[in-house]
């Protein structure tokens, strides 16, 4: 009996019961004919979507700001970031000499203009955090919320050119952008290393109205699809969080990381040892945001699809939950409590759905499912620390 | 430095620096209200249309901003909760149209099937609170989120796949989950709004008659004494229902509306009188809180609007407004229910509990029942407030009637100048309407000013996120700021102390 109470500790209830749970919906898709190869796929690709988001929640939880919903700040940075990147290559001459690189490009453009915003934003939203100590998670959510409402104003001012982002008629941005000509599965879809692409452009830049590129056989290895058999492995997009998360255990290694850490840990005692706190609490949401303005582009470029206006409202609970359901708690996180999170939670999502849909016709089912565990596991750990709040 | 500016604060202080107080302490309002004096005036509307709709809205929200208030007294914050309160009336008003039940005996249902359920739920989000001390808002917004995923799964999959349940009314063809809207059309529809005066008048009068034989039974039984005081307010009562057969008044009363002519002063003749009372009351020795000034203005203050409803072109537009009588009442009597609250022991107890815990407990009040009841409380009013919203807007959204009351409510009563720990009625109600004036103009200033309505339907998305992080940020700055200066101890229970004492001084 204490053995298998040990056990149960040691693995942590919530995520016994969700990993039962994923490895009985396995079985049963399984069972119910579901084609495995397009499952474990699908499982892969969900994981590595999702999981740079929630990469995100590490530095700031270590440096001590709690769970960061205010995640979609970076996400707005994100979103901005690829929205001009796509306007400036859609009214940029370079395209047309670039040929395959043009996607490439737009994707670093949209990379490199994303992180500059969310540092900043970032360290401003550091700053304000350090003034609401105590009741960070609170004001995070509705900064959050915020934000994303105030960037709804601004998607449906905007007046770009691009066709793919603008609706065909008056003014205003799309809910969903198609990233098909523009960066959309480099990483993650082998189809695009065998078709050419047609990129449009601007009629003010060349009469041609778009081009056809194809991306160069050599780089396919970035998305295998395995022996044909349907089973693909995004070795592209498992590089690049692998290198994000290399960039953070590297970064919590540094001594500036440990600060950061030790920030987080005991605040009381690191100020007496002379390291300035609130800079490293203003470094730690900095950092945050700026993942998640990464994790979200790389979201997009998976996902094929950039969804402006109020589709990542919830992804700061999503990220959240991800994360403590992996066994972070309000004040400590590693990268492999995301590993095992973001695997665990996306995991359900994606087996669930074509699994219910066997079982029953409500299609709304996985939706659902994704509030009641997200917020569930959220509920879960801020019962577990007093609310998380207190110190 | 801070020992002056203390000593100032409690003295005597000049006028421009009240002035400047008064300015600082209403600054949200004050914002606010410019904002929609501004969108206002953008967007060109009627203000005829404007205004009856602010008071069809205030007839629909009121009732639920003010179920905020309690968990506020409390010290647990904003109840993000409430939405809890929402679903148990959803689930007892389907439950109710399902049945067929009609008329207003079918709205007396509703209230009895969603009132257990909302003491069942507002209990064990209590005791949940009880485990999440100081995390209160966080833990009710989330839960808010996951019993809405609880409630989508009852209505989405259970409703028709377990529970059976197969009217093709309300149930989607493939006989599982319900739809997304019902119409409450001929059922409950306007069973709340179109209750006539009279039957006001036999009702208040039943429950008198119940409330006073309740009391001579008790005396008889030598429980409780039977005080004069009793016989004359059942007098009265009876009195009052009496003069209802007089065919002079009667003919007025079968009216289910009252014309803001005369509603506007009755409430200021109210306004008055109660001033009155406070200058009587305090006319030797002053209560912590009151002022003579204040006291003077606002009669004056009441004379002056009374005397502007005169003013041909005001009094066309007043008489414009008609006002629901019975949700007004229901909001008159929850804003009595807030202030006699604080009057009773519970209610005491509540604002000790929310100064301090530590000396809450210390002086042998049970902490965790006592915040336990706050919300049990809130929940139940935020189901009825839901029962009077749905009667009111006449179609029940199923996944989406909900989902934003925490939201605006919460948003709304931040309007109206109330902070996470201080919250009046008279903030709630300034709050709701500001809060819903904006929400009337600003699509149509947006579409003004952007040639886009949905501009202005996202700013006031925008607006409602917008106050409640502006407050709540300015809350915990505020809060910090208290913590680092030793000049401002956290844990003075000083108000409900000398409350208390006060108390004490007028028993003896």
């Amino acid at each position: 009996m204490t053995g298998v109470r040990k056990f149960v500790n040691s693995v942590g209830l919530p995520r016994l019961i969700i990993g039962i749970f994923f490895i009985a919906l396995i079985i049963s898709g399984l069972a119910l004919g579901l084609n495995p190869q397009f499952l474990f796929s699908d499982i892969i690709r969900r994981w590595l979507m999702y999981s740079i988001l929630v990469l995100a929640m590490v530095p700031g939880v270590q440096s001590g700001i709690g769970l960061n919903f205010g995640i979609s700040l970076g996400v707005v940075s994100g979103l901005v970031g690829v929205v001009i990147a796509m306007e400036v290559a859609f009214n940029g001459g370079w395209f047309l000499h670039l040929g395959a690189a043009a996607a490439w490009l737009s994707l670093l453009l949209a990379l490199v203009i994303a992180i500059v915003i969310a540092a900043l934003v970032g360290a401003a939203y550091g700053l304000l955090l350090n003034r609401v100590k105590g009741s960070e998670m609170t004001v995070s959510t509705y900064v959050g919320f915020s934000s994303i409402a105030m960037m709804n104003i601004v998607w449906v001012i905007l007046n770009f050119k691009n066709g793919q982002l603008r609706w065909p008629i008056g003014r205003g941005l799309r809910n969903t952008a198609s990233l098909q000509e523009s960066f959309g599965g480099l990483l993650s879809d082998p189809r695009i290393y065998e078709t050419a692409r047609s990129i449009t452009i601007s009629p003010e830049v060349s009469d041609v109205g778009s081009i056809k590129v194809k991306q160069p056989a050599g780089l396919s290895f970035l998305a295998i699809d395995v022996a044909d058999s349907g089973f693909i492995l995004p070795l592209g997009l498992i590089l690049v969080f692998a290198l994000c998360c290399l960039v953070v255990w590297l970064f919590f290694r540094s001594k500036t990381g440990v600060a950061l850490s030790a920030a987080g840990e005991n605040e009381l005692f690191t100020r007496a040892n002379g390291i300035n706190v609130d800079r490293m609490r203003i470094l730690g949401t900095s950092i945050s945001t700026v993942f998640g303005a990464v994790g979200i582009i790389i979201y997009a470029q998976t996902y094929g699809f950039l969804q402006l206006y109020n589709a990542p409202l919830m992804m700061g609970f999503t990220a959240v939950a991800s994360i403590l359901l992996g066994g972070a708690t309000v004040t400590r996180a590693r990268i492999s409590n995301v590993i095992i999170g973001t695997l665990l939670f996306q995991g359900i999502l994606t087996v669930a759905l074509p699994v219910a849909n066997q079982l029953v016709n409500v299609s709304a089912l996985p939706e659902v499912m994704r509030m009641i565990i997200s917020n569930g596991i959220i509920l879960y750990a801020l019962s577990k620390t007093k609310g998380g709040n207190q110190r | 430095m801070n020992q002056n500016k203390r000593l100032t604060l409690e003295t005597k202080d000049s006028f421009a620096d009240r002035l400047k107080t008064l300015l600082f302490d209403n600054k949200v309002m004050i914002v606010f209200a410019l904002l929609c004096y501004g969108a206002f005036v953008v967007s060109g509307s009627q203000i005829e249309t404007v205004l009856s709709e602010v008071f069809t809205r205030i007839a629909r929200n009121g009732f639920t901003v003010l179920a905020l208030l309690i968990p506020v007294f409390a010290g647990m914050g904003l109840n993000f909760g409430i939405v809890i309160g929402a679903i148990a009336a959803q689930i007892a008003v389907f439950a109710t149209v399902y049945w067929r039940f009609t008329g207003f005996g079918g709205m007396m249902l509703a209230v009895a099937l969603a009132t257990p359920m909302a003491i069942l739920f507002g209990y064990l989000v209590g005791k949940l609170f009880n485990k999440m001390k100081g995390a209160e808002m966080i833990a009710g917004l989330i839960l808010g989120y996951f019993a809405d995923g609880l409630y989508q799964l009852l209505f989405l999959v259970l409703i028709g796949g377990v529970i059976p349940a197969t009217d093709p009314r309300f149930i989607i063809d493939g006989g599982m989950g319900v739809k997304n809207a019902i119409d409450l059309t001929g059922s409950l529809k306007y069973t709340l709004d179109r209750v006539q005066i009279i039957d006001l008048a036999l009702g208040l009068f039943i429950i008198i008659a119940v409330i006073t034989a309740g009391k001579l039974i008790l005396h008889l039984r030598k429980k409780r004494s039977f005080e004069h005081k009793d016989w004359i307010i059942f007098a009265v009562v009876a009195v009052i229902y009496g003069l209802t057969y007089l065919p002079a008044i009667e003919k007025h009363l079968f009216a289910d509306r009252v014309n803001l002519i005369v509603a506007l002063p009755l409430f200021l003749a109210f306004v008055a009188l109660r001033n009155l009372y406070h200058l009587y009351r305090n006319r030797k020795t002053a209560m912590p809180g009151f002022s003579r000034t204040r006291s003077i203005f606002m009669i004056v203050l009441a004379g002056v609007v009374f005397g502007l409803t005169y003013v041909p072109r005001l009094e066309a537009l007043i008489m414009s407004v008609n006002l629901p009588v019975l949700p007004f009442i229901l909001i008159a009597g929850l804003c009595a229910f807030n202030n006699g609250l604080l009057n009773t022991r519970l209610g005491q107890n509540m604002r000790t509990v929310g100064q301090s815990q530590t000396v809450a407990a210390a002086s042998g009040i049970d902490v965790d029942r006592t915040r336990v009841i706050a919300m049990v409380l809130s929940t139940v009013l935020a189901c009825w407030g839901q029962l009077i919203y749905l009667q009111n807007i006449g179609t029940f959204s199923t996944y989406g009637a909900h989902l934003q009351i925490g939201q605006f409510a919460v948003a709304a009563l931040l309007v109206g100048g109330a902070s996470v720990s201080k919250a009046t009625n008279k903030q709630a109600l300034i709050g709701v309407t500001l809060f819903h004036l904006l929400f009337i103009i600003a699509p149509q200033a947006g579409r003004e000013l952007f040639g886009d309505a949905m501009v202005g339907e996202y700013f006031r998305v925008f607006v409602s996120y917008g106050v409640i992080a502006l407050s709540l940020a300015m809350h915990a700055w505020q809060r910090k700021i208290r913590k680092e200066d030793p000049e401002f101890p956290d844990e003075v229970p000083s108000k409900p102390a000398t409350a208390l004492a006060h108390k004490v001084k007028e028993a003896d």
